[in-house]
């Protein structure tokens, strides 16, 4: 009897286990936008990535279609250039389109607000590997604070 | 010139330690695969695994709290209360969850498994498997090892598991932050594969090591009542060295370098 009731609570002790992993899985764990989903890469060069990261999200009207994938510097120009994989389930925007960072909330972390451009009858399909035109650097603050103070004593 | 002597001596006995230390290990690795063991080693996981499990629980428990607890002083100062979730979720995945269960697990059970397999040796339980021709190897320290190394990283993410539902029940059911932004932003934050599964590989590591020293000390012990004492407290000492010390060393390999 003791074998059996020993296996009893070893049992119970790897459904504890399981049941831990799956609350892991399941609620803290991102679900979203994963890895094994198939994915088309685009590149954008900024002139200032500000506090963007590897891994911050690419939005389109606050949904995530994208992850950024590296950042480097272009060894030419010495401007940034961003390397973005985007889901191939939207795989069909127009090379009008621009690419922002943008920061969600005051102190939050940064990330690609991508917009859509307008489709012309004969626009091109950004496809994988091209550069995006219309980029628009991240806002850095102490930048802006010097602007407004510049603009008051010019006053 | 005895303190030169004593120099050499201490280091050959070292070595050889470390020398009759790999050899058990790969005794009773290697001796595994046999499966009439399987039921020794569940016994055991019984012992080193369901008999730590209160302890985890309740320890995971009050950490997730505390941190919870701690964490909202400080970020509610800046509105960032929202960030209490991945703050928890996280340094209990990557840090919390495995040091501390590696810890408790040196305290809980391999104290246990030092004494249990000291006290073999010193009343020569060992010695008449070995008459009975029956390697000790395989049927005291292979199930025992095994049990270790399968428990403990249960064991870590059952602790994780109850911490981060503890900084819940401080943050979001006493403190007011808010249960979904607790979830979603955490949801934001915390990566499978960086974060939990990097966790685990630790919990493995800390878990082969704790069973390994505690289990040697064990085999190793001066086959006598202060022999035995003496085991014990180097075991548990030993193993929580071993966990803080390859805790910085997974940490810089894991979220070092980027």
């Amino acid at each position: 009897m003791t074998t059996r009731k020993t296996e009893l609570m070893v049992g119970l002790f790897v459904i504890l286990t399981i049941a831990a992993g799956l609350l892991l899985a399941l609620k803290v764990v991102n679900q979203g936008f994963s890895n094994n989903e198939s994915t088309y890469t685009l590149y954008a060069k900024f002139d200032n990535i500000g506090g963007l990261q590897t891994r911050s999200a690419v939005k389109v009207g606050g949904v995530t279609i994208g992850r950024v994938e590296s950042i480097y510097l272009d060894p030419e120009d010495f401007n940034p250039v961003v390397m973005i994989s985007l889901s191939e389930k939207y795989n069909n925007f127009p090379d009008t389109s621009s690419a922002s960072i943008l920061t969600s909330g005051l102190l939050g972390e940064q990330y690609i607000g991508f917009q859509p451009g307008f489709a012309f009858d004969d626009f091109v399909v950004l496809a994988d590997g091209d550069y995006i035109q219309d980029t628009k650097s991240a806002l850095v603050l102490e930048d802006l604070i010097g602007q407004f103070l510049f603009s008051r004593n010019s006053e | 010139m005895n303190w030169i002597i004593d120099i050499g001596t201490n280091t050959l006995t070292k070595v050889v330690g470390i020398g009759r230390a790999f050899l058990m290990l790969t005794g009773a690795l290697i001796a595994f695969p046999q499966w009439k063991n399987v039921r020794l080693t569940i016994k055991q996981i019984y012992v080193v695994g369901v008999q730590s499990l209160l302890i985890i629980m309740v320890s995971g428990l009050f950490i997730g709290m505390v941190m919870a607890l701690q964490g909202y002083t400080i970020l509610v100062d800046y509105g960032a209360e929202g960030s209490l979730g991945p703050m928890v979720s996280l340094s209990l995945l990557r840090e919390l969850g495995p040091v501390v269960t590696g810890l408790l697990f040196a305290g809980r059970a391999g104290s246990a498994l030092t004494a249990e397999i000291g006290l073999m040796k010193a009343t020569e339980q060992l010695s008449s498997l070995e008459m009975m021709a029956v390697d000790p190897l395989r049927r005291i320290v292979a199930p025992r090892m095994w049990a270790g190394v399968i428990a403990m990283p249960m064991l870590a993410l059952i602790f994780s598991a109850i911490g981060i539902l503890g900084g819940h029940l401080v943050g979001v059911e006493w403190l007011g932050v808010d249960s979904g932004s607790y979830w979603s932003i955490m949801q934001a934050t915390v990566e499978w594969d960086k974060d939990v599964v990097n966790g685990v590989i630790k919990s493995i590591v800390f878990a082969i090591v704790v069973t390994w020293i505690a289990i040697f000390k064990g085999y190793d012990a001066i086959p006598t009542s202060e022999g035995i004492s003496l085991a014990t407290t180097q075991t548990v000492v030993l193993s929580s060295l071993a966990v803080l010390g390859l805790d910085f060393v997974l940490t810089a390999l894991m979220f070092g370098i980027n």
